[in-house]
């Protein structure tokens, strides 16, 4: 979400760092691994961080924990190609799979020892969860889930912007005389960067001493989503969502069908969601996914500020809604005023018929 | 071990809180139940607060109530399709304290006055609804049921304050359901303004606010009012029409509400603002002659729950405080001298009604409803006659003043012959002595 | 057992309003609610108590208006209830919020040791998650987020087995109390309040502990003053230049409307007919 210029800050901030803080510098982005899968929102924020680290002129630095082997280096080189300067490399058997108390103290003591100025981290289950502890243990700033960061070019401060209040308001949140500044970001909101395979950098490592031992927490059992039925639509390039308007369980079928010709995602809205007609982990906005898709159709969506949220990103938005007045033609590119039991077996015909694929009837 | 009160109140709106108030202040034992999550989330609304009726009970009230503004400015308007003539009453006095009427925001007046129940002493129960009313063998009232696990709870007296359509009431055989010719069905829409936008638009300072009252095209010859109502930074507009009338025609209230927003005079004044709450109720407007029996053994009707509304002035919740005060005062009267609540001891509820200007002022206009609800020429010919007489009288364009009276008596003789413009003048004088 | 409950009284998001010029949220008349999450929070620990018995407190640091959300904590069944309420705890972000709460249930955990602490996942104004992590955190507490159920709690051998929702799965995890577990949204059903449980919640007293019954060792750890972050600008989301290009629609021939649609995305939004090429049968 792109914002207005202030009409006038709130008050004018005064930065009186301590002298032993003045000794931080660098971005760092903290690289989330889970089962040698990195979160994309990871390297989303290599991204950001090169834009900052340049504009403050430090090294951007990504810190990479896990079991010690061939799977972490690659790691390393996974960030290089993402834009890293510095990788730190926090190796242990410890770290193997994740959890909050060992992961807080390797990283707290990184952060200790190597004294970065800002800290990034993705805003996911395991990078809030870190982040929070990590944050108070160093007894510094944290603003989560933020979804636009910058730099004041007066202070060196790092500037996060992020939703309040149910997204009805956005903030701009700065942590004054603590160090490092820490933010956690949501998944999407930044672009994906290219790698450049021929990038490489310095690997520095650190020892976390950690002691299985000591750590109290067991990890049991993993229980893995079974892939086919969780919905891909962070990644979907063509969304189709439904929402209270369609009116009744059955009509969300209309929804399926459109999906189904364009090879597309179903999402929908809390209110469908909570009316019972299609499962929890299709819903897009605040409190469910963010998508950015090349299409993204809403039908029956009144464009409610915590459902824009995640998906104003869209390329391109077409708003089926009866009522001219609905929000979501504030921000849609295309509307349709109309009843969208009508409209969306048009399109669904209509969008078959353009892709040489055979039209089925849907009454 | 179920509870056991003096007195158990149903409802927490004016009425309600009127009652359980003076209850409280006077030493028994009250509970008090609303089905809302807290008093007034149900109203989100603005509305009208008269001072007198609150005054009497609370009388440094202004002292912490949450009011908007209070009315310096009272508009009366007869619409046509694209104008309005009328009148605007303001005067340097009514900004002087103290103030006699103010605009309110339900929600956060009926917490207050919520909050002021329970500093005196009153229990309340939110979130949970009344289903029925207890009785002994006799048929006397004796409790509630709520609906709640283990929900019955007992009392001496039972006041039903729940409002315009009282289902307990109405469950318990106390009362008939509301007929569609005595309840008009309003909506009523809260538009969020900047304070200093509403300033400018009417023309006030400070805590000023002012009214507009509204009949004629709008309502669609249906028997109907509409209203607006500056608030601190929000402005209440609604309109309402009599059921029966919309049922006829076929007309949702949205789309009267619609319309009046509309109206080339109307849409200026709220141009820009954000609609948020929009809310629809049922008023009851039969007056004197629909009233239903108000008390029986163990139990009193009070504020809306019985049809207390001045309809002619939109006069609802001092009415409802009032009844609810009276109500009260009778048992505690009959609690100092320690008589059952019967029906026969509950008379002096009906007594101490007849006293007060609820009823007399009821009475006055018993009539009206029907007078206009059969001629309703008063609704649409008269507010299209009135405007068009201004536009004529107006507009300079070269006719003589005298030619411009006599096509004007012209176009009232058209419409109404001299007989039925004498008819009606004297049916409005009747209708409303 | 002991479980403490942190909740938070929030305004409705629903029936928030900006004002337009402002930029300022308009408080007035906005209903305040139990942090949606927190009400999870609340029914995992009456659970625990109703299988092993023990005792439930549940905690809200806040205005004195707060009352009513601690109120109804206890007409579900919470046998107790505290606000931490004290002027200078005013404009907290979570790092002072979470030192306040930590040092509200060390004190409490003196007249009565504390087992588990329960706070919501998050809440609906602050959206932050961090406050849990801080309390877990400063009371060198296990910290278990996002957990979706608690398959097991042993009083006797000090554990707790949980089941946490994590990226692509569910981790199981075990550990040792005392813990602090952050709940998930729709992770059990909400009961409902009996009658005499609304009879024993109004008449409940709710203790109010300032700075001192809290046992606030750092004063300048609190409030505005312990607050790292500040909110330096606070802005509303920029409406959209052009409001969206209207397709007609005609009732009586909705296929028109659907081929003119698709007419003008493949001639404007050359991503979108990338897409459609793709997808293109190849027949
Ligand atoms: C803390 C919080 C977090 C939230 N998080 C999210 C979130 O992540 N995602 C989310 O989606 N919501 C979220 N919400 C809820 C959000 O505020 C809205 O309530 C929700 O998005 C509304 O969904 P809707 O548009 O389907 O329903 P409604 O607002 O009821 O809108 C239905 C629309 O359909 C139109 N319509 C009706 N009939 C037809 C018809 N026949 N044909 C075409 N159009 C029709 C109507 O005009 C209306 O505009 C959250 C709310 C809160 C308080
Ligand atoms: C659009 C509109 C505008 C109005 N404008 C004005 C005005 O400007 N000035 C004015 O004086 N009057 C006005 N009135 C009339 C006024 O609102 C009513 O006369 C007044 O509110 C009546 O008070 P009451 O306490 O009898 O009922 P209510 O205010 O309706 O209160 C009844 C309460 O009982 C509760 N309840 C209902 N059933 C149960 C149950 N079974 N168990 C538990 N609780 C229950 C309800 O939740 C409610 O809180 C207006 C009315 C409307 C609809
Ligand atoms: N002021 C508070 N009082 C009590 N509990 C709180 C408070 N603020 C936050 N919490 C708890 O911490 C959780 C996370 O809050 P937050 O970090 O603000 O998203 C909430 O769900 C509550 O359980």
């Amino acid at each position: 979400m792109t914002a207005t210029p202030p009409a006038k800050p709130i008050k004018k901030r005064k930065i009186k760092l301590d002298e032993h803080l003045l000794a931080y510098r660098g971005v760092w982005v903290f690289i989330e691994n889970e089962r040698g899968h990195v979160h994309p929102v990871s390297w989303e924020l290599m991204g950001q961080g090169r834009q900052l680290a340049e504009q403050l002129q430090v090294e951007l630095c990504a810190v990479v924990m896990g079991a010690p082997g061939a799977e972490l280096d690659a790691l390393c080189e996974s960030a290089f190609h993402y834009g890293a300067d510095r990788c730190y490399r926090v190796a242990s058997p410890v770290l193997r799979l994740y959890r909050n108390e060992p992961f807080t103290q390797a990283l707290t003591g990184l952060v200790n020892a190597h004294k970065p100025e800002i800290l990034l981290l993705g805003a996911t289950a395991l990078g809030r969860d870190l982040a929070g502890s990590v944050a108070t243990t160093l007894k510094t700033g944290l603003t989560a889930d933020c979804t636009e960061l910058a730099i004041d070019p007066e202070d060196r401060c790092l500037l996060s912007t992020r939703p309040t209040f149910g997204g009805s308001l956005l903030c701009t949140i700065v942590t004054l005389n603590y160090r490092p500044q820490m933010a956690t970001v949501r998944h999407r909101v930044m672009p994906m960067p290219e790698p450049q395979p021929e990038r490489r950098g310095l690997i520095v490592d650190f020892d976390p001493g950690l002691v299985e031992d000591n750590v109290v927490t067991r990890l049991l059992e993993f229980l893995p989503d079974s892939q086919d039925n969780t919905p891909h639509l962070p990644y979907a390039e063509i969304v189709v969502s439904g929402g209270k308007g369609l009116g009744k369980a059955e009509n969300f079928r209309l929804v399926w069908a459109l999906a189904d010709v364009l090879g597309a995602e179903v999402g929908a809205t809390r209110a469908a969601i909570h009316a019972g007609w299609i499962s929890a982990d299709r819903q897009v906005g605040q409190t469910g996914k963010t998508v950015r898709p090349a299409l993204y159709i809403a039908a029956g969506i009144s464009g409610a500020i915590q459902h824009r949220v995640g998906m104003e990103a869209s390329d391109c938005i077409i708003a089926i809604n009866s009522d001219p007045n609905a929000p979501i033609f504030d921000f849609a590119h295309y509307g349709i005023v109309g009843d969208c039991v009508q409209v969306l077996p048009a399109l669904t015909r209509a969008f078959a018929r353009h892709l040489g694929k055979p039209v089925k009837e849907i009454a | 071990m179920s509870e056991k009160f003096d007195v158990i109140v149903v409802g927490a709106g004016p009425a309600g809180n009127a009652a359980a108030y003076t209850l409280a202040r006077a030493g028994l034992s009250v509970l008090q139940i609303e089905r809302g999550e807290y008093p007034g989330s149900k109203n989100v609304q603005g509305a009208i607060l008269y001072a007198d009726a609150l005054e009497r009970l609370i009388p440094d009230f202004r002292e912490s109530a949450p009011l908007e503004r209070h009315i310096v400015e009272q508009r009366m308007w007869v619409l046509d399709e694209e104008s309005y003539i009328g009148g605007h009453y303001r005067s340097a006095e009514f900004a002087r304290p103290p103030h006699n009427r103010y605009t309110i925001v339900r929600a956060r007046f009926d917490k207050w006055f919520s909050d002021q129940v329970q500093k005196a002493g009153a229990l309340l129960l939110c979130e949970t609804t009344v289903k029925a009313l207890l009785r002994d063998a006799q048929g006397k009232v004796i409790g509630v049921e709520v609906e709640r696990d283990e929900g019955r709870i007992y009392a001496d007296a039972v006041v039903l304050a729940d409002g315009a359509n009282s289902l307990v009431a109405t469950r318990a055989g106390l009362r008939e359901d509301i007929r569609a010719e005595h309840a008009a069905l309003a909506v009523k829409e809260v538009i969020f303004l900047p304070r200093e936008a509403i300033d400018a638009r009417f023309n006030l300072t400070g805590q000023e606010g002012a009214v507009i009252e509204m009949v004629g095209g709008i309502t669609h010859r249906m028997l109907g009012t509409g209203f607006l109502y500056t608030n601190k930074d929000s402005i209440s507009i609604g309109i309402g029409c009599m059921l029966s009338d919309l049922k006829r025609q076929r007309l949702s209230p949205v789309e009267l509400l619609e319309g009046m927003k509309a109206h080339p005079a109307i849409a200026p004044l709220i141009a820009g603002g954000e609609p948020r709450e929009y809310a629809a109720h049922l008023i009851p407007e039969g007056g004197y002659d629909a009233l239903p029996q108000l008390y029986g053994d163990g139990w009193m009707l009070v504020g809306d729950s019985a049809g207390f509304v001045n309809a002619m002035h939109r006069e609802g919740s001092n009415l409802a405080m009032t009844t609810g005060q009276l109500a009260a005062e009778t048992l505690i009267e009959l609690f100092r001298d320690k008589q059952p609540a019967t029906a026969a001891n509950l008379a002096r509820y009906r007594s101490r009604l007849d006293a007060s200007f609820v009823m007399k002022d009821l009475k006055k206009y018993r009539r009206l409803p029907g007078t206009l609800e059969r001629h309703r020429q008063f609704l649409a010919d008269y507010p299209a006659l009135l405007n068009q007489a201004a536009h004529t009288m107006i507009r300079v364009d070269g006719v003589d003043k005298r030619r411009k009276e006599k096509e004007i008596l012209d176009a009232f003789r058209e419409r109404r012959s001299l007989l039925g413009l004498l008819g009606d003048a004297f049916r409005l004088w009747r209708a409303t002595r | 057992m002991h479980i403490v409950v942190c909740i938070k009284q929030v305004p409705d998001s629903a029936h928030i309003r900006v004002h337009p010029v402002t930029n300022t949220i308009m408080r007035q008349g906005v209903p305040a609610i139990i942090n949606p999450y927190d009400l999870f929070a609340i029914e995992a620990a009456l659970r625990l108590k109703d299988r092993l018995g023990g005792h439930v407190t549940v905690m809200s640091m806040g205005p004195t208006q707060a009352e009513p959300a601690l109120r109804k904590a206890i007409s579900l069944g919470c046998d107790d209830a505290i606000l931490v309420t004290d002027r200078v705890f005013a404009g907290a972000d979570t790092l002072a919020t979470s030192y306040v709460l930590a040092s509200a249930i060390r004190t409490l955990g003196q007249e009565r040791p504390v087992d588990l602490v329960f706070t919501g996942k998050q809440t609906i104004d602050g959206d932050t998650a961090q406050v849990g992590p801080g309390i877990a955190r400063r009371l060198d507490m296990q910290l278990l987020t996002y957990v979706s159920r608690i398959v097991e709690v042993d009083p006797a051998k000090r554990s707790i087995v949980v089941e946490r929702r994590a990226e692509g799965g569910v981790q199981v995890l075990q550990t040792a109390l005392p813990a602090l577990v952050t709940m998930l949204e729709g992770s059990n059903e909400v009961r409902f309040a009996s009658t005499p449980d609304m009879f024993r919640a109004v008449r409940a007293t709710v203790r109010h502990w300032d700075r001192n019954d809290a046992g606030i060792e750092d004063i300048k750890q609190v409030g505005l003053k312990g607050s790292p972050t500040i909110v330096s600008r606070v802005f509303g989301p920029t409406p959209r230049a052009e409001k969206a290009r209207q397709v007609p629609f005609d009732p009586a021939d909705p296929d028109s409307t659907a081929a003119s649609l698709l007419e003008q995305l493949l001639a404007d939004v050359p991503k979108v007919r990338k897409e459609l090429e793709q997808r293109r049968s190849p027949s």
